[in-house]
């Protein structure tokens, strides 16, 4: 058990000290290890207080209030729906609802068996094509429901999607 | 090396590559090409070139504003104009390549048009005089779909880094900055301040250390150009930012951009690596004694960190919250160094307009909107895309002749600009001009330049509380009447919405927008009320159905409404240390 905590502490200063951008902030360390775990775990907070020599509640207030920052494990694909007002008047709420009656969910979270994780995205940059979904970041724009049951579905058949 | 060497070893590279002996396919990759497949197209294009023994140049461009036709794929052979292929999928490359590369045959069916000096293809139409081409008139954009946004010589090759080159060896730092101010340009990020004045303000304050920050936040929902110039043509933003530290005497640019937006994110990085080797930006900037450092950094999601004083927060690693002002940016900005906030598309027009002149940039546009606007065209529109036209230009002909009209035959009833915190305008907007000074009369924006267009299908009080969920979601909690006002609106939207509206609540939202307008400390707070406002002026008739007659006109209401649960939905569920 703490050999698995500290080959989490390592994973983790190494993604604060892969940065390579020359300004490294508590949000862009947190970014990173975001980036690079899927996820910010509790010692990632003490360690970016540490790194920074800053508090660890400041370290917390900023992970909680930038809402891509997730605090437990994600699951293994990644499914995002976009709910701006273009998607909204393109079908978006159709989409939605085959997202997570797909998904069994009813509403932001995690599937059960840790498949997949779904989020709201308020805005995936490609309005023109809406109604807009991001399954794994890749981007599928004028999305209709059954095309979202057959991508959904294709993460559960084949492992093809990683 | 001084800039003529880099010029001409540029222009040869792209002679030989789009004149050259090996036939040139250029592919659309932006945002717009990304969401409707171009990756997916590239994959398939590589496969299949792979299995035989052609031998291909493959370039990734950004967009050239016909959203609607992506994934938008040219092909240039030795000789002839690019012949362009529309909403090509994986399945069609086969077809296309055979066609047109292998049997010298001509693939009819998926032809678009051509471009090119060379003249047309198989007498195909030329894609220019279309109307998404014809009316636009792009500075910024100039590039944009024509050249790679992963190779510096192929922008310096198309006249780039020149705007700079002659800033640094003709003009002193006040003769550029008085060429900005009678340009006319004025900032694109929303307020619509003058561009010239605001830099103005950073030359008096002291250095060494001053930053020109680039706002690329983009968290509208809406609007996509900022990520468009960025995806299309990083290097004319980067020579605009360093056009404003030479003006402004700032030592440092900082490119501002969304955590998640792999797409500018990972072009601007490349391209600012590709100008601190070609010596334009970093120490001694071709030769000069002007040093300027340019990084980009990253906010997580806010819409808003967009807001000035929040992105400054953002920068320095903390949560987007405005400040209070004064101190203004240009005494005590990011880091409590002098600073200056602009958006991408102001920056983006500095090199056109030092390079041409003032007079040339406020010849197009009118009044005092001078220059162009880039229009994001979305919503229940025929051709939706990325529009650069003359300021000017009416809303009735960017919806008709731009974006070729309503979908479905429907009829227009309502545009929503400016952004969330923008106006929603009724049918009768068409003979509005995109002008900011007439949009601003007409109780909407211009804002950053989003134009969502609903449909006749569309219920004004089903967009108004998706709208106003979003500035919900948004808010970022510092000032009490937006946090709490924001939430309170949204619960009164969405019973009215629900058909179950309580009497006086049309009055109770106006007196929550009041307190909000008198109470906030930012514009989201201070425009939070704008959609509602507007939609209840344009659109009385979908409310009074709601709460007199108990119905939704086009019943978009009845349908589920699935938004987020919570502002911050991570945040109140779980507490560090436990």
């Amino acid at each position: 058990m703490t050999a698995d905590k500290d080959k989490l502490r390592t994973r983790i200063q190494q993604a604060i000290q892969s940065q390579k951008r020359p300004t490294v902030t508590v949000l862009s360390s947190l970014l990173a290890i975001q980036d690079s775990m899927g996820y910010i775990p509790e010692e990632a907070i003490e360690e970016v207080a540490v790194h920074s020599n800053t508090s660890i509640n400041s370290v917390f207030g900023v992970a909680s209030f930038y809402p891509n920052f997730r605090f437990t494990p994600p699951g293994e694909h990644s499914v995002e729906v976009c709910w701006g007002p273009t998607c909204h008047l393109k079908g978006a709420t159709e989409i939605l609802e085959s997202v997570l009656e797909k998904l069994g969910l009813d509403s932001e979270g995690d599937t059960g068996d840790g498949k997949v994780s779904f989020r709201f995205n308020t805005c995936l940059g490609a309005c023109s094509q809406a109604p807009v979904i991001s399954v794994d970041h890749e981007l599928y724009g004028n999305a209709k429901p059954d095309i979202v049951s057959n991508l959904l579905g294709s993460l559960y058949e084949k492992e093809n999607l990683h | 090396m001084k800039y003529k060497e880099i010029v001409s070893q540029a222009t040869a590279e792209w002679t030989e590559m789009t004149s050259g002996k090996v036939p040139l396919i250029r592919i659309g990759t932006a945002m717009c090409g990304h969401a409707a497949g171009a990756f997916r197209v590239i994959k398939a294009l590589q496969e299949y070139l792979d299995s035989t023994e052609l031998e291909v140049n493959i370039q990734e461009v950004g967009c050239l504003g016909l959203c609607y036709a992506e994934p938008l794929l040219d092909i240039k052979k030795p000789g002839k104009s690019r012949l362009f292929f529309n909403n090509v999928t994986p399945e069609e490359i086969e077809y296309i390549v055979d066609e047109y590369l292998i049997n010298e045959g001509y693939p009819k069916e998926k032809v678009f048009g051509y471009i090119g000096e060379e003249g047309p293809v198989n007498g195909e139409d030329s894609l220019e005089s279309m109307p998404g081409l014809k009316l636009q008139n792009r500075i910024a954009l100039r590039n944009a779909g024509h050249i790679s946004p992963h190779d510096i010589n192929q922008y310096i090759a198309n006249g780039g880094y020149a705007g700079l080159y002659k800033a640094l060896t003709d003009l002193s730092p006040s003769e550029v900055i008085d060429e900005v101010k009678n340009s006319g340009l004025r900032g694109r990020g929303g307020a619509a301040f003058p561009t010239g004045v605001k830099w103005s303000f950073l030359v008096g304050s002291p250095g060494p250390t001053k930053y020109i920050l680039c706002n690329c936040e983009e968290g509208d929902p809406g609007a996509y150009n900022d990520k468009g110039i960025l995806e299309s043509d990083p290097h004319t933003l980067l020579e605009g930012l360093a056009i404003a530290g030479y003006a402004t005497g700032a030592s440092n640019g900082i490119v501002f951009i969304r955590h998640g937006h792999d797409g500018p994110i990972e072009r601007t990085e490349k391209a600012i690596e590709q100008a601190y080797a070609l010596g334009l930006i970093g120490n001694n900037i071709l030769g000069t004694d002007f040093n300027f450092d340019i990084e980009v950094a990253l906010t997580g999601e806010s819409y808003v960190a967009g807001e000035e004083t929040a992105l400054m927060e953002a920068v320095e690693g903390k949560r987007a919250m405005p400040r209070f002002r004064p101190p203004f940016p240009a005494a005590f900005g990011v880091w409590g160094k002098p600073s200056n906030i602009n958006n991408v598309k102001s920056l983006s027009y500095a090199p056109e307009i030092i390079s041409k002149g003032a007079d040339w940039f406020s010849s197009i546009g009118v009044n005092k909107s001078t220059g162009t606007a880039i229009v994001c065209l979305s919503g229940d529109v025929n051709r939706p895309g990325l529009y650069e036209v003359p300021m000017g230009m009416s809303l009735g002909e960017v919806v008709d002749d731009l974006g070729g009209g309503v979908t479905d035959n429907g009829q227009l009833k309502l545009l929503q600009t400016g952004g969330p915190l923008g106006g929603v305008l009724g049918p009768d907007s068409k003979d509005i001009h995109i002008d900011f000074d007439e949009m601003r009369s007409a109780g909407a924006i211009f804002g950053s330049g989003g134009i969502i267009v609903g449909s006749d299908k569309v219920c004004a009080v089903d967009l108004t509380r998706v709208l106003v969920a979003f500035c919900q979601f948004e808010s970022c909690g510092k000032c009490f009447p937006c946090r709490l006002g924001m939430e309170h609106l949204l619960e009164i939207v969405e019973r009215i919405s629900d058909c179950a509206s309580k009497p006086g609540d049309m009055d109770l939202m106006k007196s929550i927008g009041g307190t909000m307008e008198a109470g906030s400390l930012c514009g989201h707070g201070q425009l939070g009320f704008g959609p509602i406002r507007s939609a209840i002026t344009h659109f009385e008739e979908d409310f009074r159905l709601h709460i007199e007659e108990n119905r939704c006109p086009t019943g978009s209401c009845d349908r589920p409404k699935i938004v987020p649960k919570n502002t911050r939905p991570y945040a109140t569920d779980h507490i560090a240390g436990e």
